[in-house]
């Protein structure tokens, strides 16, 4: 029992957290997450599988204040029990915008351009008991 | 532009929820109606569009409609499925395969936000496994920035909710017809903020149908034929900020309404200016203030202060979505296109009732926009 990948085609799990996989096109340098077999910039479909990086800013953002419907959802989706959760697109330079789950859930601490890394996030369990994690992002300071 | 193409029969089925009523069912009763306002019978039909999203197969209704043998083509378009439908009628009639035919959708959604399963078959959904993949938190994120961007406040969004549900009062087939006061709907429940839950539609029930014909055949029909002026659909192109993304890229581009809108205007010959009454994708109060100036009505910003001065109420400059929009009458996704034409129509005809916009409004505008990034635009003249 230990913490796996949500899914390891889109995130390997490493000691020093989450990292994600995206495409990046030979042709013109555009990036995509997570991996797809061509790019909608160029339509080239020469394209790799690269690491993605671990910080950037933070673009646009929400609050998630319901609990989603599971499935798909794999967290606490019990009204009763659910928290709330930010959800935003952090700016990878060079790269891309990445949508990911926010560590912050209070209005009044997130704001667009703030600096964020990657960090893991337990969201439920694998059918052997091992957690399943996935990415989420938080403020560096 | 010549007037090409007439809406000469409109019909629909009271949105909400009709517990033990098929969406199908729902669908054929909008035909029937349509039917009988242009005085036709679905036997004079000769081909018809169908629209549904979880509904069923819109053909399948030839069994309890009548076995015509008329050619009956499904569409699937996202949010604009039903919108689709009437494009496709449309350019039917202008190629001059037939003269007369039916639009139809209608849809029956589960209760609650829109359920997206986004997973490759045999792998794990990350993506809404991990709590994203809502269309909600699209609208959350795109409404925020829009707000910092351009300086909206949250009060305009309680406006808009609040004008939706008042309107909606106004017309018996919506779903929400209690109004409510600004303050109501900031202190109903925080959603995704800065969206409550009164500045959210809910996916719901209904059908349409729209009887059209070719425009010099249209007085066979109606007295009051109304014209369709352009129907477009876009879809997204790179950049743009798009509902149900994992990433964007890194540069920015206008989304799909941009280019439907512009496309429709070009293809009718005119321009926002001459518009006297719009039906705006609101799926959140947000939604129609981005899409008046996403659609050429104003510049980014000054809804603010057109909101405060009243030019979208029905009595205003521009009334915008007169029967309450979305947020009033819920979205049936496959019919929620057509609710809007169908609204013009009515205004156009002069027969909205209590909500009926005054001085004969001559020329009329409708909007969607939805998953994956798609919007279609509709420009209706008297
Ligand atoms: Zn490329």
């Amino acid at each position: 029992m230990g913490q796996v990948s949500i899914n390891e085609n889109v995130m390997d799990l490493t000691p020093d957290g989450p990292r994600l996989k995206g495409m990046r096109c030979k042709e013109c340098n555009n990036h995509v997450f997570p991996m797809q077999s061509g790019c909608p910039k160029c339509t080239s479909d020469n394209v790799e599988e690269v690491q993605l990086g671990n910080k950037g800013t933070l673009w646009a953002w929400t609050i998630q204040g319901f609990p989603p419907k599971a499935p798909p959802y794999l967290g606490e989706a019990n009204p009763e029990k659910f928290k709330a959760y930010g959800v935003g697109y952090i700016e990878l330079p060079g790269q891309l915008k990445v949508e990911s789950r926010l560590t912050i859930s209070d209005p009044t601490q997130l704001k667009s351009g703030m600096m964020m890394e990657i960090v893991g996030e337990a969201i439920g369990e694998d059918e052997n008991g091992n957690e399943l994690v996935t990415f989420a992002f938080a403020p560096t300071d | 532009m010549s007037d090409d193409v007439a809406i000469v029969g409109i019909g629909i089925h009271p949105f909400g929820r009709h517990e033990g009523v098929s969406g199908m069912e729902q669908g054929a009763i909008a035909i029937r109606k349509a039917c009988e306002d242009a005085g036709i019978s679905w036997n004079d039909l000769q081909f018809a569009f169908g629209g549904s999203v979880a509904a069923g197969s819109p053909d399948h209704m030839v069994s309890q409609m009548g076995l015509t043998g008329l050619q009956f083509i499904n569409v699937v378009n996202g949010c604009a499925t039903g919108g689709s439908a009437l494009i496709s009628t449309f350019n039917t009639i202008k190629s001059g395969a037939y003269d007369l035919g039916v639009a139809v959708g209608f849809d029956k959604h589960e209760r609650g936000a829109f359920r997206v399963q986004t997973g490759k078959q045999g792998e794990r959904d990350w993506y809404g496994g991990s709590g994203m993949a809502l269309t909600t938190q699209f609208f959350g994120m795109k409404i925020n920035k829009y707000m910092e961007d351009y300086g909206i406040t949250q009060s305009s969004l309680a406006k808009v909710a609040s004008k939706a549900f008042r309107n909606g009062s106004k017309n018996e087939n919506a779903w929400r017809r209690q109004a409510f006061g600004e303050e109501e709907v900031l202190q109903s429940q925080m959603l995704s903020y800065p969206l409550t839950q009164y500045m959210f539609c809910s996916p719901g029930e209904g059908g349409v149908a729209l009887v059209l014909a070719r425009a010099d055949k249209a007085h066979q029909y109606t007295d009051k034929p109304i014209f369709l002026k352009s129907a477009v659909v876009r879809s997204r192109k790179y950049g743009s900020f798009e509902v149900l993304a994992p990433s964007l890229a890194l540069d920015y581009a206008d989304g799909p309404t941009v280019d439907a809108s512009k496309a429709a205007f070009e293809a009718a010959g005119i321009g926002p200016e001459d518009i006297d009454i719009a039906q705006l994708q609101d799926t959140e109060s947000g939604a129609e203030i981005m899409h008046m100036a996403e659609n050429g009505f104003c510049e980014h910003g000054e809804q603010e202060k057109m909101l405060a001065d009243g030019e979208t109420e029905i009595t205003g400059r521009l009334p915008v979505n007169t029967d309450g929009g979305c947020l009033a009458n819920g979205e049936p996704v496959g019919a929620s296109g057509l609710r809007q034409v169908y609204e013009n129509v009515l205004q156009l005809r002069g027969q909205a009732g209590k909500r009926q916009v005054p001085d004969s409004p001559k020329v009329a505008y409708t909007h969607v926009y939805g998953a994956p990034g798609i919007s279609g635009v509709t420009i209706l003249s008297a």
